[in-house]
């Protein structure tokens, strides 16, 4: 019992930090602009908070009946025919999940690269064009991408990239089955290109605030240019890359349009990359618009909710990883 | 003072006029099918030359779309490629009239290296090549049917389809419904069904891109997306027995085809549909009108309604969508008379309603 009132203090405090300490605050401040300005703050606070309670709320009355019919079966089953009427999830949770996660896999040693480049290897005149590109790269809308991954992405990796993975690698589950450019392979690719610049982004403003002293002194106790980078820039930033990794992650599983583009929409659960897929979001803006009964469109809010659970259990689950990892840092 | 006086009045005249002028619009919303956009765009531009009066505002959001705002009331009109099914109708407290507008019809296309030509294919191999059961082009039942082109040794058949929710696949599934049996027990029909086999794509241009692309797909299309990008197709057999390519003609035939067999309500299917010349994967789409209107606007909608049959239908043609044939336009048109303006000049009339 005493370690559980330990323990629940503790958490608050990281999910609201400085609740304990807030009403001190409050009952310091005795101007009255302050305190207008202080509540109108609190207000757009709550009221962004109620938005997101109201919307979780609405999607899961909206899914109510869905639910009532399949219970948890809809997580776990692989059937989606709006003929007969059954509706499983398994598929799309997936490729919502499987996508995502090889996306994040792929663009993080890249935009760590990338990163370390531009701020600490590049000469300024390069740096600064390079680093805007990249952020450039952020503000392109994801149908852009969509439709260059389709009529430029795909093709490309079904001449030049796929051919030759089959023939050397066919004999792995992984690139087996007839190379077709569209498909799971096309959708992580482009959206790992599409989280590389938040997360490069991100890393570069980490490694900027790791101070000078801390490379000088790396490289004055005789350490090359790769071990001061090890040691002095990358060890200490583990909990801002995972940060940034998170964001992208994010980015990664509600993305929509560029995945609907790409992937082929066929619900299956394969473990070729060269397989078409379909992820939560991409039924979502393929079915919702024509669904034809009740039963599928509370079907795809139940879709629309299990993407809400799932994102939320992931960023949960990165965000304990951040804290362990800062923790360890604090202490270490 | 008498300078700032004269502006005064003046500008007060002037709000007065742009109001009496903002109260003669009548803005008339409507929202459904994306098929049939292109050509409802050109009607509702170029009657504005006819009447002044009437600005429309149309959303192609979809058919399924299109009839839930309807029957929610948000819309004056709806517009949906299926027929309202008879739950959906229960929905209303006005009855609903299904105005067929134009007719379209759904193109097989393929991507064979060397082949350039129509090639001819029977529905039943056609069912068989979406339900996966036919997966080489050399097939012996595909080779049959096209005795002098040179098929590709041991190509797959790449089966591409519409992964969105679409009228093009519910017309596409009816119609593979009919001709086989084993369709319809495998897999059915709608407005998306579960594919056995293939790729996915997003609207006509996905799944064009998607045939495009793959050497040795086939995907099936909005006609006048076929040619407007000048895609091979396939001549489709008819249930008299001709090979038959689309076209606006071959689809204007399969409405006369049908007529004799057209219900009161205009709510049919006409693909399959028996006659020669006939090109079997046709459908029309409506307008969705309230049978009760407003007399204001119903009036404006009621007009639209009558040009579109007459000055509207030439136009069809144009943008590659089939004209009604003249027999139906009549009946469409006796149709419209029997919508009723409600608070109209005739008062025993309004009375009665009420």
């Amino acid at each position: 019992m005493e370690v559980e009132s330990k323990w629940i203090p503790f958490v608050l405090e990281r999910i609201i930090p400085g609740i304990s300490s807030a009403r001190r605050i409050r009952r310091r401040d005795v101007n009255w602009g302050d305190r207008v300005f202080y509540y109108g703050l609190k207000l757009s606070a709550w009221a962004l908070g109620a938005l997101l309670l109201y919307m979780i709320l609405l999607i899961w009355k909206m899914s109510e009946p869905a639910f009532q019919m399949y219970g948890w079966r809809f997580f776990v089953t692989n059937d989606w025919n709006s003929v007969t009427g059954e509706f499983g999830a398994l598929a799309l949770i997936y490729g919502t999940v499987v996508s995502s996660l090889a996306a994040i896999g792929l663009a993080v040693p890249v935009s760590v690269a990338v990163a370390l480049f531009l701020n600490e290897l590049a000469p300024e005149w390069l740096s600064r064009p390079l680093g805007f590109l990249v952020e450039m790269l952020a503000a392109i809308p994801s149908i852009v991408y969509g439709l260059w991954g389709l009529f430029v992405l795909a093709p490309f990796l079904r001449n030049y990239i796929q051919p030759p993975l089959a023939d050397y690698l066919g004999f792995t589950p992984l690139f087996s089955g007839p190379p077709m450019g569209v498909g799971m392979m096309a959708a992580v690719v482009i959206l790992a290109i599409m989280v590389m610049p938040t997360i490069t982004a991100i890393c570069r403003e980490v490694f900027r605030a790791i101070p000078r002293s801390n490379r000088e002194a790396a490289l004055g106790l005789g350490a090359t240019r790769w071990e001061m980078l090890k040691i002095a820039v990358l060890r200490s930033s583990h909990a801002g890359i995972l940060g940034a990794t998170i964001l992208g992650l994010g980015r990664a599983l509600g993305e929509t349009m560029a995945v609907t583009m790409v992937i082929g929409n066929n619900p299956l659960i394969s473990a070729s990359l060269f397989s078409s897929a379909q992820t939560m979001s991409s039924i979502l803006a393929n079915q919702y618009a024509e669904a034809d009964s009740l039963l599928q469109l509370s079907a795809l809010s139940a879709v629309a909710f299990t993407l809400f659970l799932v994102s939320l259990l992931i960023n949960g689950f990165a965000r304990l990883i951040v804290w362990r990892v800062n923790s360890q840092y604090k202490s270490g | 003072m008498a300078k700032s006086a004269i502006i005064f009045f003046g500008l007060v005249v002037g709000f007065f006029s742009l109001g009496s002028f903002a109260a003669e619009t009548v803005l008339i919303n409507g929202a459904g099918a994306t098929f049939p956009y292109p050509l409802y765009a050109k009607w509702f531009s170029t009657y504005r030359e006819v009447d002044k009066s009437v600005e429309f505002n149309y959303q192609s959001i979809g058919s399924g779309g299109g009839i839930r705002q309807f029957l929610a009331g948000t819309t004056d009109f709806g517009a949906s490629d299926a027929p309202m099914k008879d739950d959906e109708l229960a929905q209303s407290k006005v009855p609903i009239l299904h105005i067929p507008a134009t007719l379209g019809a759904v193109a097989v296309t393929f991507n064979l290296p060397g082949v350039k030509d129509s090639l001819n294919l029977t529905p039943e191999v056609l069912a068989k090549i979406f339900m996966g059961d036919i997966k080489k082009w050399d097939d012996e039942e595909i080779l049959k049917l096209n005795p002098k082109v040179v098929m590709p040794k041991n190509q797959y058949i790449i089966v591409c389809y519409r992964s969105d929710g679409s009228g093009t696949t519910a017309v596409f599934t009816e119609y593979l419904e009919k001709v086989s049996s084993d369709w319809k027990k495998r897999i059915g029909s709608g407005k998306s069904v579960k594919w056995p086999a293939g790729l996915g794509g997003k609207g006509n241009e996905g799944v064009s891109s998607l045939v495009k692309q793959n050497p040795g797909s086939i995907g099936y299309v909005e006609m006048n997306y076929a040619f407007e990008n000048k895609f091979p197709v396939f001549a489709i057999k008819n249930a008299k027995g001709d090979f038959v390519l689309p076209s606006v003609k071959s689809v204007t035939k399969a409405a006369e085809a049908s007529l004799k067999s057209l219900p009161e309500d205009f709510r049919v299917s006409i693909t399959e549909a028996a006659g020669s010349d006939v090109y079997p994967i046709s459908a029309y789409t409506y307008l969705l009108i309230y049978q009760k209107m407003e007399s204001h606007k119903g009036k404006k909608i009621v007009d639209f309604l009558k040009w579109s049959m007459g000055k509207g239908q030439t136009m069809a043609s144009g943008l590659n969508y089939a004209p009604l044939p003249n027999q139906l336009v009549k009946r469409v048109l006796s149709k419209i008379d029997t919508i009723v303006l409600e608070g109209s000049s005739d008062k025993k009339e309004a009375h009665k309603l009420n």
